[in-house]
């Protein structure tokens, strides 16, 4: 059985539809690149999953190791193992990044009947994390996301994700607005956290991403559906004949 | 003479009688509720004296007045005006035994000077009329916390406190608001500060069906000053914030920030006077005032009042009044926090700039289990 089951998904926002019928099966252990033009439902398709309630799912289902993903909260689906890189991670000013992740790691262990992390522990996990995302720890007790730059912010949420270890991760755009050394480290410790139990979704503008995460299958998202299926390879076409062709072949 | 002042009090509420939201300054706040139990309301027990510390006068008014008259006398309702505040006005007429702190010339005193007043109502509504003064002679520095609590049926506490800060004093003040959830709670609190002071005062309210604070600070030269505020209410309370700060000369500045945090049908007001009076050049005047509305029935009426009459200051003021962040919400949820958890933990992060500013650690700890105990019961 696969991990993720999206069977003729649909979406809206605002009535306006976005998602038009997504098919796509994930098994653990693999990664899947969702590329596709702006404005083709790829970070719609990654909210929905999360659980961004600003959109509705007007027809189809999604199977989550062996659960209605699309009944659960957002924070079940958090429980359960899903976590999504934010395209634009949040600012929290007044919460500590600590503190913050502390919260999360800990509702986590408890939805699973787990004691609450000592402190030490806990403090040993965050450091490990830390060094494989090269942060550096002052970040620990500044307010979540605030006043860090675009890269920092990229990286905290790749570390968020090495101290939570979902079972399937979804990256949306984790590689807009990063320079070349910022995308290395990143694509580093998303590497890192690659594992025969753990599926991602990596979704992405720019094939440039997938030189450094390499995936295992390709999919082109167009005007709210899959238009076309494959390997890496996939991506390289599409560096060197654009979305143009592909949308409309 | 003290009784000649008291009598003057009572008479001039006697001709004021209670303020009517035809008056600008109550415009928002209808004090007719304490208007309409005011007949009934008895005496209440009077408070106890509080814990001496070593290098501070701490007795009663009365004890003051009898031993230290030259101590006293030229300070004792000389500030807070009984002429416009009928409040002021009753508790001067009114309180009973009072308390007075005296803080000698140079000193430093490390141990927080708490004053705590507590009212228990099981039976027939009461009043209190606390009445402190707070005398900090030159060069000295001080930490008071003023504590107001209470349980049961309906009362009311009516309060007044005169601070005179001497020059170059450092005065670190609180007040902590939890009284019944049935209580009428009215206070003042006059600062006068001299040349040179550092004075901070924190106002944190939380109990209370109907509170009203009144903070007034008057600017020497170079004096310092800053007020902040935090207010939590939620079903029916109402809370009004009036502020007033006089830059009566110059160099002086002031901070003043107040944060709200508006649950179920409650509604607040925030009134911020600054008076930079013509020779009070290169004041320096910063006013905000937030506010967190989670309830679509809540009512907050905010309004700077600034008075401008000199030319070569800067002041600023700004207010804002907003939603829980919806991103902010999902962010946490998202991690795997739930959702009444994200929720508090944003809330709590709102007035974290303010519980940050409280240097006395067990008041911050207790703040902040007050912020959640709050919260808490909000849901249920």
């Amino acid at each position: 059985m696969s991990l993720l089951e999206i069977k003729n998904l649909h979406a809206s926002v605002a009535g306006r539809e976005i998602l038009k019928g997504i098919d796509l099966s994930i098994d653990a252990g693999e990664v899947h690149a969702i590329m596709g033009p702006n404005g083709s439902g790829k970070s719609t398709l990654a909210q929905v999953l999360s659980g961004r309630d600003l959109y509705q799912v007007t027809a189809g289902e999604v199977v989550y190791d062996g659960k209605d993903l699309l009944a659960m909260s957002p924070e079940d689906r958090a429980r359960e193992g899903i976590f999504m890189a934010f395209q634009y991670p949040v600012e929290i000013p007044g919460v500590s990044n600590l503190y913050f992740l502390k919260a999360a790691l800990n509702a986590i262990r408890k939805h699973h009947d787990l004691p609450d992390l000592d402190a030490m522990d806990f403090l040993g996990i965050v450091k490990e994390k830390m060094a494989l995302m090269e942060m550096d720890q002052s970040l620990l007790n500044r307010a979540v996301n605030t006043g860090f730059s675009g890269g920092e912010k990229k990286r905290n949420e790749i570390f968020q994700m090495a101290v939570l270890e979902p079972k399937l991760a979804i990256l949306d755009e984790t590689d807009s607005g990063l320079d070349i050394d910022a995308l290395k480290i990143v694509a580093h410790g998303v590497n890192a956290l690659r594992h025969p139990s753990r599926a991602m979704i990596v979704v992405t503008h720019y094939q440039r991403l997938l030189n450094y995460i390499v995936p295992d299958y390709v999919h082109v998202l167009a005007e709210g559906r899959i238009v076309k299926s494959g390997g890496k390879e996939l991506a390289l076409e599409l560096e060197e004949s654009g979305y143009a062709e592909m949308v409309e072949a | 003479m003290i009784e000649d002042i008291r009598a003057e009090a009572k008479e001039r509420f006697a001709e004021m009688g209670y303020p009517t939201t035809h008056d600008e300054d109550w415009r928002f706040t209808s004090v007719a509720p304490i208007a309409r139990v005011a007949q009934a309301l008895l005496p209440a027990a009077p408070a106890l004296l509080p814990a001496q510390i070593p290098g501070v006068r701490i007795c009663s008014l009365a004890e003051a007045l009898l031993n230290e008259p030259g101590l006293v006398e030229p300070y004792l309702a000389r500030y807070a005006s009984y002429q416009t505040n009928a409040f002021v006005a009753l508790n001067t007429a009114n309180f009973a035994n009072g308390l007075f702190i005296h803080i000698p010339k140079g000193a430093v005193i490390e141990e927080p000077i708490r004053l705590v007043y507590k009212s228990f109502a099981n039976g027939l509504p009461t009043v209190s009329y606390p009445r402190n003064l707070i005398v900090a002679a030159a060069d000295s520095q001080a930490t008071i916390i003023e504590t107001y609590e209470g349980s049961g049926g309906t009362y009311l506490t009516n309060s007044v406190t005169e601070i005179v800060a001497g020059d170059h004093t450092v005065i670190d003040h609180y007040k902590l608001q939890t009284e019944s959830p049935n209580a009428f709670h009215v206070a003042t609190l006059q600062i006068q500060l001299g040349r040179d002071t550092n004075f901070r005062s924190h106002s944190l309210s939380f109990g209370g069906a109907l509170v009203r604070n009144d903070v007034n600070a008057v600017l020497s030269e170079g004096s310092e000053c800053t007020l902040n505020g935090l207010y939590l209410v939620n079903g029916a309370q109402h809370i009004d914030n009036h502020t007033s700060i006089d830059h009566a000369k110059p160099h002086a500045a002031s901070h003043e920030l107040y944060k709200g945090i508006l649950d179920g049908k409650s509604s607040a007001v925030f009134n911020g006077k600054i008076l930079v009076r013509k020779d009070a050049q290169k004041t320096d005047a910063k006013q905000t005032n937030k506010n967190l509305v989670l309830s679509e029935e809540s009512v907050i009426n905010t309004k700077p009042e600034l008075q401008i009459h000199a030319d070569d200051v800067r002041c600023t003021h700004g207010a804002t009044i907003g939603q829980l962040d919806a991103e902010g919400m999902f962010y946490l949820q998202s991690r795997g926090i739930g959702k009444v958890e994200a929720r508090n933990l944003l809330i709590v992060a709102f007035a974290r700039d303010i519980v940050d500013r409280i240097k006395v650690e067990p008041l911050r700890d207790r703040l902040e289990k007050l912020l959640l105990e709050k919260l808490h019961g909000s849901r249920n």
